[in-house]
């Protein structure tokens, strides 16, 4: 379970995030949606720790992951290695195991510019699910794919998120991969105190 | 084949011109051809002088290297991460970088006297503030969103510099490092010409007061190929190593 609570986010003079609440329960899938540039990717940031100048609290399990818009692997090490340096505790049978579950079998010594982009991405996602993370987090994992990849790439982070089932909160732009993929889908849109939560979450009717 | 051998080419036409000119100058005191060091060498082998003095050099060349690579470094890492932090020390660079070489190895001399540690120190300090730049400018350039990873997957801080910053900075250190060399065995000579009693530094002020251009050539040719040697057997597999990614 996390809980969020943030009173504000600034840069600077600028108030970005205004009050914003809400819980995400053990083995749920919260889909965050909202215009570009309302402070989606901000709210991750915060909910992740990357980012811990701000008001308020939260509170979050230790095993995390995070599935960046970009693949951000270390490309000077080969795919292997981006799994175990990030979980040095994960013994590499785990780890070509976890590679396999995204049908990267037999690319473990690649660099990740061997790779394609859509690759790439399958390893990224291989390296968040390898560490059995009680909360992931993703920032618009599906973008810049064609539909196929994309379709291709949802179904096998449906089947994983099943598998192991963490928290997870992610942003989208697309309402169908909310619809799919979560829960329940949290809007944030904007006010003139900064970004806020819209009120009355929708659950999913799948 | 062509392109590999250029460099040969290059080396060749410098001896001709060398050959030539000493040739039209026909005073082997001023200029001698490069046959007529070769005996000198040898007797330099022999006698074991060269080896005696060409390690003392290399000893302090290695030292100055590590300290100066490893300050600098540092400083130039904390400078590119935090901008406050380099509000404060730039004009310490500055001041630094326009400090004279001859200014450093002087005061060193003086403050801490005519011994190993000031003229290692004195190399260090001359050599510290080029690696700052450089490598200040390699942290600045790091990704970001590498740093994000590193954060929330818990890299431990040693992880982190091992294998999220340093590869980052492998061009800048590499760079630092070409740069470095050749900029601190040319100044550990002059520290050796004004205060030591060992090293080529001193071996070349030695024949520089017997005006003896030969033996001054011996010694330099000699500290030159030794440099090379560092480059091509150190330094270039070195860099290729920690690029091969980039060529996969």
């Amino acid at each position: 379970m996390i809980t969020v609570s943030i009173t504000e986010k600034r840069f600077g003079a600028d108030r970005v995030l205004g009050p914003i609440a809400f819980e995400v329960a053990a083995g749920e899938t919260v889909a965050l949606v909202g215009p570009s540039g309302i402070g989606k990717s901000t709210l991750l940031r915060l909910v992740s720790g990357i980012d811990t100048d701000f008001t308020g609290r939260i509170d979050r399990p230790d095993a995390i992951a995070m599935v960046f818009q970009e693949p951000t692997l270390l490309p000077w090490r080969s795919a292997l290695d981006n799994l175990t340096l990030l979980h040095p505790g994960l013994p590499r049978e785990r780890a070509l195991a976890a590679l396999d579950e995204v049908g990267l079998t037999g690319k473990d010594t690649l660099f990740p510019g061997q790779l394609s982009l859509g690759q790439q991405r399958r390893l990224a996602l291989a390296r968040a699910f390898a560490g059995q993370p009680d909360l992931l987090i993703m920032d618009e994992p599906f973008v810049s794919l064609d539909a196929a990849a994309a379709d291709r790439m949802l179904t096998l982070t449906e089947a994983l998120i099943a598998r192991h089932q963490p928290a997870t909160l992610f942003v989208t732009h697309d309402m169908a991969e909310a619809t799919r993929l979560a829960h329940r889908t949290l809007t944030l849109e904007g006010g003139p105190d900064g970004a806020q939560l819209a009120q009355g979450p929708k659950d999913r009717t799948t | 084949m062509q392109t590999k051998l250029t460099p040969l080419l290059s080396v060749a036409g410098l001896l001709a011109f060398w050959v030539v000119a000493s040739t039209l100058k026909a005073d082997p005191q001023v200029l001698p051809t490069p046959w007529a060091l070769a005996p000198l060498f040898a007797q330099e082998i022999a006698s074991g002088a060269l080896w005696t003095h060409l390690s003392a050099t290399l000893l302090r060349v290695l030292w100055a290297f590590c300290l100066a690579m490893t300050l600098g470094g540092i400083i130039g890492l904390a400078m590119g991460r935090s901008p406050a932090l380099n509000r404060w020390l730039d004009p310490w660079l500055v001041i630094f970088l326009n400090l004279p070489a001859l200014v450093l190895i002087v005061l060193c001399y003086l403050w801490i006297g005519l011994t190993e540690a000031a003229a290692i120190a004195a190399v260090t300090l001359n050599k510290v503030p080029n690696v700052a730049i450089v490598i200040r400018e390699g942290a600045r350039a790091l990704d970001p969103q590498l740093d994000a990873l590193a954060r929330v997957y818990r890299m431990s801080g040693w992880m982190r510099l091992r294998h999220v910053i340093l590869p980052q900075l492998g061009p800048f250190i590499a760079a630092a490092a070409r740069g470095g060399v050749a900029v601190i065995w040319k100044i550990v000579l002059v520290v050796e010409f004004l205060g030591r009693s060992s090293g080529v530094g001193f071996q070349i002020h030695l024949y520089f007061q017997l005006f003896d251009v030969a033996m001054v050539l011996v010694y330099a040719f000699s500290f030159i190929t030794v440099m090379l040697l560092v480059e091509w057997a150190l330094l270039q597999p070195w860099e290729r190593h920690a690029t091969r990614w980039r060529r996969a």
